[in-house]
């Protein structure tokens, strides 16, 4: 018999598994939302039926790492582990709280999370083995939103904390994530509009170039929470002084100053990379142009944009992520977004709270990069194909 | 012009240095940014201690990460930890998604209130830039130079402390250096979980409605980060210069 072999990451990724299952705690219980929790191990968390399932697919998915196995297998048994844990952790709050009361709190424990990163952990593995073309790894973070959406819209999950906290929320909720994203976008939009012609302007122009990119590296350096309150008191100021600017919604205080900040952080990378990517447009293809008689302004948007935008949309990359997570601190200046319950939940020490607020950022976040990076992965051999051409 | 430059370096540092021990002689500049009875310079607290707490927290969360980093990279760039390389740099992506602010936040019910919850989330968001870039220095060396350390007879580890590492440094230091940058802008916000920074300033500056706290709370953060940042550039260039590249 062939001798199997094994696979180093399997065994860190099965050692932390089993630990999680086994040894660490699978689901706290607390009486209500403050209370000290007890925790509840896999066995006592869910229903016989579901340990077993819940324990066996653990083991299975432990097995399938520890040997080496090809990447597919891999992959699958990660999603299957995965799932499994998403719906138990479900079963767990409705199998721990008492019928009919609204008080007590369920909510995932070490274990949980423990077994959730070993899993994501494979997962990632895989797929970096995998390498998946950039509209496959698309249509994965799809099928995992969906899945996510599903078990949420069939109330699996409606038992857990973060769902209560969110239940008693709804319509702050979407209202705050509505901000958060309009702050995130729209100031990277106007950031675009900004700051491409920005950085045409100082590759052209030499001399603005160190003195404009100084500026903002130096903005960069303004802790976000300082930028935010400094930007207070000239808005406030315009708010009052110039006719009309209220009106647009302009204020001292809320959502106009953490614009113009997050503005002002997207501003950098979109300016050095615009400069970076247009340095890098082989001189050839701009001599070519020029001799096939095109004028600056022809040549600008034929041959240097299409060439830089790979370069240009890395930097598009960097400020949405940046933005999506930079938006939370908006709260602290009556700005909104998510960041509203991670300060109040940290203020109330009710962690729930926090992971309400957490979570949807965190997630927002890594789908923006994933789906970012598969634009510029096939954004990028389109402009070799037409250098080659 | 290099000197002009460092003059103005140097004069930055002395009045930064002035503010934190007298902060009393900025008074007047400070006063239009406030109401007329309100307190100009902050005064729940020492800014020179806060300064030096600031420091002490990114200076332990840097250090610490820039170990863990690079014993890191170096272990996924050996032959035996090489099928480890290409799912630690998909970490490293993905870890630069996680916005500081929730990390932070989520430190909090493992490790309490203060200092500590600031310290982890300094920590692991300073990992990635030193990984990164220790990554890049050790897997970048010329071939030429490895072939030629091999045939001197060398041995993994005398290769690895000989010529790897000393190569590699310069690229090490300027992902540390990217790291302490970021560490000391995040660590203000540390003080939202109550850790004993500079963002205490601010965000007292931010509850009562005092521009003037929010101002000196920022620019001292800011212009520490533009001193730390020429400084250790200045001294990659200076290794980089010794080291004849």
């Amino acid at each position: 018999m062939r001798q199997l072999r094994f696979d180093k990451l399997g065994a860190i990724i099965a050692a932390l598994a089993l630990g999680g299952a086994f040894i660490a705690p699978f689901a706290t219980f607390r009486a209500n939302r403050i209370v000290a929790g007890e925790v509840k191990s896999v066995i006592d968390a869910v229903p016989a039926a579901w340990s077993v399932a819940l324990l066996g697919i653990v083991v299975c998915a432990v097995i399938v790492a520890l040997v080496r196995s090809p990447a597919y297998l891999r992959l699958a048994a990660a999603f299957v582990a995965l799932a499994a844990l998403a719906l138990g952790i479900g079963v767990a709050a409705t199998h721990l709280t008492p019928e009919a009361n609204t008080y007590a709190r369920v909510s995932p424990a070490s274990g949980f999370w423990i077994m959730l990163f070993a899993f994501g952990l494979l997962a990632a593995d895989a797929l970096t083995r995998l390498r998946p073309a950039p509209f496959v790894r698309i249509v994965v973070l799809a099928v995992v939103l969906a899945f996510a959406s599903a078990i949420l819209l069939a109330g699996a999950w409606d038992g857990l904390s973060i769902l209560k906290e969110y239940a008693s929320r709804v319509d702050t909720f979407w209202a705050e994530g509505r901000r958060h994203v309009t702050l995130a976008l729209g100031s990277l939009v106007a950031a675009i509009v900004v700051g491409i012609p920005l950085g045409v302007l100082c590759h052209r122009v030499t001399r603005l170039r160190d003195g404009l990119l100084g500026v903002l590296n130096a903005i960069q350096t303004i802790p976000s929470i300082a930028l935010f309150g400094i930007l207070i008191a000239p808005l406030g100021w315009i708010a009052v002084n110039v006719p009309g600017a209220a009106a647009i919604g302009i204020r001292g205080i809320g959502v106009a100053p953490a614009f113009v900040a997050l503005f002002l952080y997207s501003l950098l990378p979109v300016v050095a990379n615009t400069v970076v990517g247009l340095a890098g447009v082989p001189r050839d293809a701009n001599d070519a142009a020029r001799g096939i008689g095109m004028t600056d302004w022809q040549r600008l948007v034929g041959i240097e944009f299409p060439l830089a935008f790979p370069v240009i949309l890395t930097g598009i990359r960097i400020v949405l992520v940046q933005n999506i997570g930079l938006a939370t601190i908006a709260a602290l200046i009556g700005g909104g977004g998510f960041g509203v319950f991670v300060f109040q939940g940290v203020g109330q020490t009710a962690m729930d709270l926090v992971l309400l607020g957490a979570v949807p950022t965190v997630v927002l976040a890594f789908a923006a990069a994933i789906v970012l990076d598969a634009v510029i992965e096939m954004a990028t051999p389109n402009t070799r194909q037409a250098e080659a051409a | 012009m290099p000197k002009l430059a460092t003059l103005i370096r140097v004069a930055v540092f002395l009045l930064l240095v002035a503010f934190l021990l007298q902060p009393h002689w900025f008074e007047p500049l400070l006063r239009p940014l406030v109401q007329d009875n309100a307190p100009v310079i902050y005064n729940q607290g020492s800014l020179l201690q806060l300064t030096f707490l600031h420091l002490r927290t990114v200076a332990l969360a840097v250090a610490a990460a820039a170990l863990v980093a690079l014993a890191l990279a170096i272990l996924v760039t050996r032959a035996s930890g090489a099928e480890f390389l290409p799912l630690s740099r998909s970490l490293v992506n993905i870890g630069q998604t996680f916005p500081p602010v929730a990390v932070l936040a989520l430190a909090v019910p493992i490790f309490g209130f203060g200092e500590k919850p600031t310290l982890i989330a300094l920590f692991l968001y300073g990992l990635l830039p030193i990984f990164e870039n220790a990554l890049t220095g050790l897997t970048t060396l010329p071939p030429s130079v490895m072939e030629a350390a091999r045939g001197a007879g060398m041995t993994g580890g005398q290769r690895l402390l000989k010529v790897e590492l000393p190569l590699a440094m310069p690229v090490i230091l300027a992902g540390i250096r990217l790291s302490v940058v970021i560490s000391l802008a995040t660590a203000t916000i540390g003080s939202t979980v109550a850790a004993k920074t500079l963002g205490e300033v601010i965000i007292a500056g931010l509850q009562s409605n005092n521009l003037s706290f929010v101002v000196q709370g920022g620019l001292i953060v800011a212009t520490l980060a533009v001193l730390l940042h020429d400084g250790l550039q200045a001294a990659e260039r200076r290794l980089a210069a010794r080291m004849g590249r």
